[in-house]
Formats: C-alpha cells, sequence, structure tokens
C-alpha cells in the first residue's frame, strides 16, 4: 500500500515539475536558511569562549559626544577606561584591550599577516582563554614593558611550525621581538573583541597610552563580584558618565555605557538607533519572510493538487476506497513531499556549511550544524505537512463520488 | 442480483427540484445483461449510480447480492463495493499518473492481497481486454478504445458479481465499440458475470438479454 502511494506521490509531483520544484525549493530553502543562520547565531552568541563568565560581565566598547552640528563615536582610550573605571567600587577587576590590528612578518622569507592587540595584565583574569601552554602575563611584566606575548596556536604552528613547545622562544613582529609566554586556544574573528593572533602588554605600544583624549583604540570589560551586583555596576558606570565633561565646546553631551554581551555586540555607536533592535527585526523579518512563503505556496499546491484529481478520487472510491484510506493516501503523499524537501534541504545545509567553513571567509569560524536545530525543522517540516495536507484531503475524501466523477 | 423497488430520487438546488427518477422497480436476475436506454437526461446514470450505491435514493429499497445495503457505514460501502461491483465509465476514468498495470491492480489496493498477486491478477485481466503487451503504457499513450479496455481490466479484475456500464463505447467509433460489446458479451457468457450498461446504440443493445427503456425518470418497457 505504502509503495503504492508513493508511487503515485512520485507521479503526481514529477507531472506537476514547475510546482514541485517551487514546493521544494521552497522548503529546502527556508531549512537551509535556518540552518546557517542558527549555526551563525550558535558561534558568534552562544560560543562563549573566552569571555566565559558573561552574566557576570559587562562590555564598554564605544563612546559617542555629540553637539549641535558635529559627533564622534568610536572605541575609548586606554586613559579614559583606566581612569574612569578605576574610580568604580563595584566591579572587581577591568580588562581593557585594543582592537586587533593588523601587520605582517616574515618566516623563513614568506610574509605572514598577523593581527595584534594590545591588553592590561587582568585582561587575563576577567577573561577565560584556554592556555595549551605557559601562562598570562602579569602586573609587574606589564608595568615594566616587557616584550612578552601570548600566541594562538594558529599563530604557534603559522610562525613555528609543527613544533611541541613554544614558550621561550621569540616572535617577531613589526621589527620588535617577543618571548612567548603562552599559547591559547583560537578565538574566531566574530568574537572581535577578543579574537587575536598575538597578545601584548598595552605598555609596549607605540601609540601614546598616556594620552588624555577620550577616543582611542581600547574597549573595556567590567567583572561583577557576582551576577547579582551587575545591575548595580551599569548604574554605577551610567552615573559616573553622566559626570564626565565633554571633550571641547564643539560637543554638548557624551554617552558611553556599559553592556551585556548581545548589546554590545551589535552596538551601532549612535544613541538614536538600538542596535539590537534593528538585529532582532532584520531576523524576525527574515525568518518570517523565508518561512511564510513556502507555507503558503505549499497550502495552495496543496489545494489545486488535490482538486484537480478529483477524478481520481471519484475512482478510487467507486472501487473501495474508504474515506479514511483516501485522506491517509493524501497525508502520506504529503509528507512524502516535505520530507523529500527536508532531506534536500539538510543536503544543502551541509554543503553551504562546509562551503563556508572551508572558503575561510572568516578567520577561525568553525560553522556545525545545530542539531537541535535541525530536529525540530525537520519536525516542523513533518507537521507542517501533514497539517496542509489534512485539510484539503478531508475535503476531498468527503466528495461525494458522482460529482468528484462528473468534474472532470 | 439486483433488486429496486419504488426508486424515486429528487435533485433539489436552491430554485428547483428535479425529479430523475419517479418510482423504478426493476429485478437484474444473475448472470443476466442487460440494457438500459432512454433519451439525455431521462436518468439512466442516476438510476445506474444508484445500483453501484455510488448515490442514495430519495425513496425506494435497493438489495443488491441479497443485501440490504441501507445501513452500511462509509467504510462497509467502500468493501461492499470493491467485492461486489465494478464500474466502467464513458470517459474511461483511469489515473493518467499511473502505468496501465498500476491501473488495473486500483480495486486490488483496497482489498488484501500481495503484491506479487496484484500483478498476476492484473495481468491476467489485461489478457482478457488484449491488452497485455501494454502493460508499461500510461493512460495518455492509448487510443480511445484501448483507454476503454483497460478500464474493462480495471472492472473485472477483483471478479465482481456485477459489472455496471454507463455507456462505455459512448466515445467510441463503431469498430471499437464492437470490440468493446465483445468483450462485455464473452464476459458475461464465461464468467456469467451480471451486467447492466447503458447505451445510446439500438445495435448494442439488441446484442443484451433485455432491454429496458427509461423516459423521463419513469419506466417505459
Ligand atoms: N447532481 C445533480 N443535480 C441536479 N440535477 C441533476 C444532477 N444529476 C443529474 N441531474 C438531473 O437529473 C436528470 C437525469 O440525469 P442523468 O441521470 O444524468 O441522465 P442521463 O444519464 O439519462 O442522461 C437530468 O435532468 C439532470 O439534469
Ligand atoms: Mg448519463
Amino acid at each position: 500500500m505504502l509503495k503504492n502511494y508513493f508511487k503515485i506521490a512520485i507521479a503526481v509531483l514529477r507531472r506537476r515539475k514547475f510546482f514541485t520544484f517551487i514546493s521544494l525549493f521552497g522548503i529546502s530553502f527556508t531549512l537551509t536558511i535556518l540552518m546557517v543562520l542558527t549555526a551563525f547565531i550558535d558561534k558568534v552568541v552562544g560560543d562563549n569562549y573566552p569571555d566565559k563568565k558573561r552574566d557576570r560581565l559587562l562590555y564598554i566598547n564605544r563612546i559617542q559626544q555629540k553637539g549641535k552640528d558635529n559627533m564622534t563615536s568610536g572605541t575609548l582610550s586606554y586613559y579614559f577606561l583606566s581612569h574612569y573605571t578605576g574610580m568604580m567600587k563595584t566591579p572587581v577587576k577591568v580588562a581593557i584591550s585594543s582592537g586587533f590590528s593588523g601587520t605582517n612578518t616574515y618566516v623563513n622569507n614568506k610574509k605572514i599577516a598577523v593581527s595584534y592587540k594590545y591588553t592590561n595584565a587582568e585582561f587575563w583574569d576577567v577573561m577565560d582563554y584556554d592556555f595549551t601552554e605557559g601562562r598570562p602575563f602579569n602586573k609587574q611584566q606589564v608595568d615594566n614593558a616587557d616584550h612578552v606575548a601570548i600566541i594562538s596556536e594558529d599563530m604557534k604552528r603559522q610562525y613555528f611550525g609543527d613544533v611541541d613547545l613554544v614558550v621561550g622562544k621569540y616572535i617577531e613582529a613589526d621589527n620588535v621581538s617577543y618571548r612567548v609566554l603562552g599559547v591559547v586556544k583560537n578565538v574566531p574573528v566574530t568574537s572581535y573583541m577578543f579574537f587575536s593572533d598575538i597578545y601584548l602588554p598595552y605598555t609596549v605600544s607605540k601609540a601614546d597610552y598616556k594620552s588624555k583624549s577620550y577616543g582611542g583604540s581600547y574597549m573595556g570589560v567590567l567583572l561583577a563580584a557576582s551576577k547579582d551586583d551587575v545591575p548595580k555596576m551599569q548604574t554605577e558606570y551610567e552615573n559616573l558618565m553622566k559626570r564626565v565633561p565633554v571633550e571641547s565646546k564643539d560637543y554638548q553631551h557624551l554617552y558611553s555605557h556599559a553592556k551585556s554581551f548581545f548589546t554590545s555586540y551589535v552596538d551601532t555607536g549612535n544613541e538614536d538607533t538600538s542596535g539590537v533592535f534593528i538585529v532582532i527585526t532584520a531576523i524576525s523579518i527574515f525568518v518570517f519572510i523565508f518561512m511564510l512563503l513556502p507555507t503558503l505556496n505549499l497550502v495552495n499546491i496543496n489545494i489545486t493538487r488535490i482538486m484537480e484529481r478529483s477524478s481520481e478520487i471519484g475512482v478510487r472510491k467507486a472501487f473501495g476506497a474508504s474515506s479514511k484510506t483516501l485522506v491517509y493516501q493524501f497525508i502520506v503523499e504529503n509528507l512524502i513531499l516535505t520530507l523529500l524537501g527536508g532531506i534536500i534541504g539538510t543536503l544543502l545545509s551541509v554543503i553551504a556549511l562546509c562551503a563556508i567553513n572551508s572558503a575561510d571567509l572568516i578567520a577561525n569560524l568553525e560553522l556545525t550544524i545545530n542539531f537541535t536545530v535541525l530536529f525540530i525543522a525537520l519536525l516542523v517540516c513533518l507537521v507542517f505537512g501533514f497539517l496542509s495536507g489534512v485539510y484539503p484531503a478531508w475535503r476531498m475524501s468527503k466528495l461525494n463520488v458522482v460529482t468528484a466523477l462528473k468534474a472532470q | 442480483m439486483i433488486r429496486l423497488q419504488n426508486i424515486e430520487k429528487v435533485y433539489r438546488t436552491d430554485t428547483i427540484e428535479t425529479l430523475a427518477l419517479n418510482s423504478v422497480s426493476l429485478d437484474v436476475a444473475k448472470g443476466e445483461f442487460l440494457s438500459i436506454m432512454g433519451p439525455s437526461g431521462c436518468g439512466k446514470s442516476t438510476l445506474l449510480n444508484i445500483m453501484g450505491l455510488l448515490d442514495v435514493p430519495s425513496k425506494g429499497s435497493i438489495k443488491i447480492a441479497d443485501r440490504v445495503t441501507e445501513n452500511l457505514n462509509d467504510k462497509q460501502l467502500a468493501q461492499f463495493r470493491n467485492k461486489t461491483l465494478g464500474f466502467i465509465f464513458q470517459s474511461y476514468h483511469l489515473i493518467n499518473d499511473l502505468q496501465v498495470l498500476d491501473n488495473v491492480e486500483l480495486p486490488l489496493l483496497y482489498r488484501d492481497t500481495t503484491a506479487k498477486e496484484r500483478k498476476m491478477l492484473a495481468t491476467e485481466a489485461l489478457e482478457k481486454v488484449g491488452l497485455a503487451n501494454r502493460v508499461k503504457h500510461f493512460p495518455t499513450q492509448l487510443s480511445g478504445g484501448q483507454r476503454q479496455r483497460v478500464a474493462i481490466a480495471r472492472a473485472i479484475v477483483g471478479k465482481p458479481d456485477i459489472i455496471l456500464a454507463d455507456e462505455p463505447t459512448g466515445n467510441l467509433d463503431s469498430a471499437m465499440g464492437n470490440e468493446i460489446m465483445d468483450i462485455l458479451i464473452n464476459l458475461n457468457r464465461n464468467e456469467g458475470t451480471t451486467i447492466v450498461m447503458v447505451t445510446h446504440d439500438e445495435n448494442m443493445a439488441h446484442k443484451t438479454h433485455r432491454l429496458v427503456r427509461l423516459f423521463d425518470g419513469s419506466q417505459v418497457q
């Protein structure tokens, strides 16, 4: 019986090639988009390496000053961050680090691109980088402006090749050589606040970290003693910023916030447009449209598809099919269609993720299928195939045989 | 085999009431080949559909193969049709998505059979109508006469006691019509199948055992 349903389902799908294509395309494409999207979100938002204590952290990565005609917005200076957060009482530690910047270095006359980043010593306490060897630099080494470096595994392999241990060896960047103190697991570049190949004490930076201007290349992360202290810490920073004078008379307002991870990740740096709102709206509209199209389309196709087959329904009933059997047949047909879409969608997702991973578009980003989401998506496919088939099938099965046979 | 008593059928729409059948009583004996004639719209198809349990009369009683069929539910009715009745329609009503063999197997799907048995019985039925060499074709690849022969094979594959044929030769030229008629006559003669056939063709009608004429919903002969 099932084999026969399968046969007729395939025959019907083949006869209506265009509609089958649209349906399958709709289902599988939606699924693929969903899988790639969730893989990204999983990795970018869900993966909490190296800032594992997120629920105790607040991120400061912008300062904005606004006047009548002009506005400046950007990352902050080391001075600003250390000076003002130094006045705060709630944070137990404050990580300060520059955004990563790129340079070149040479290994056996081969040029390699490296990114480097300056941090303070507390950075290593606030963050939970996984050290595969060695250890972070301490406050004394930072104060002495020691030429020491923490490097990523990736960097270790590229620079030193296939060796076991590299602590104590020297790595050269921008014609300065640094002693390697430790090696950490890679951070994907999408964690832009923490990604780098080489991490250096901020005191070795050539730029003047003592400059008192507000803008600079640094970001700060505040660590609270406990989760419950986070709101207090946030308010403290807000109040502190209200008292900070603007830098020049061109400006009237100064804004800087200590935000939770997600809010800070999508920060646009502009007070008037909330990044979170934009991102969430964009994702919702995207998902909604991508879910809506195949839904409507499939319901529609189902209705016309079944209507077209009223002669078949009449014949089957005349020759002994009960209404129940017919409903069953149409539902099975629909499930076959949606499952086929699901399988194609899964394959496409795997291919798309492999392609994204192997194209190395984004450094160190290893996207994987979220199996929970895949499972739920396939389940939704099934439920949905079931539902979009039930109504038309039920209606047609109730059809009087004589009417069904006449309607040709 | 079939006993109709005082069958009345009224079609009601919002504006008009049509009396399609007016107190028709009819007995068809086992093994009989009966034809029904009458002008267009006189109720022939309605009568045949009622005999085939595809439609219910407004009044009157039906007994088929010694069974009163009034109180059967959907499932029982389906089973009864499957075992007892075979239909042949003027416009064939084959399923175009299925190959000839699958079309013929259709009635067997709704009873307990294995795929092997179905294939065997369907091939046998196709041999009887002379189409054993067309099993893999699709209906659209066949001529009208061939399609009607496939439809006959489908009607007889389940070895029903009764075959109901509504103008089976209506869409065919006389040569093809005669072929179809010969198949039906042989079926009646060799297998003893009871056949009720609606036709417009006097020649065809005269080849059957008995002729019933309808006029305006009433039996006139
Ligand atoms: N579903 C229906 N609704 C209303 N009237 C119908 C319906 N089916 C048939 N009729 C009417 O019943 C009468 C008999 O129809 P039918 O049995 O098809 O005639 P025949 O087969 O002899 O040409 C006709 O007048 C037709 O218009
Ligand atoms: Mg008719």
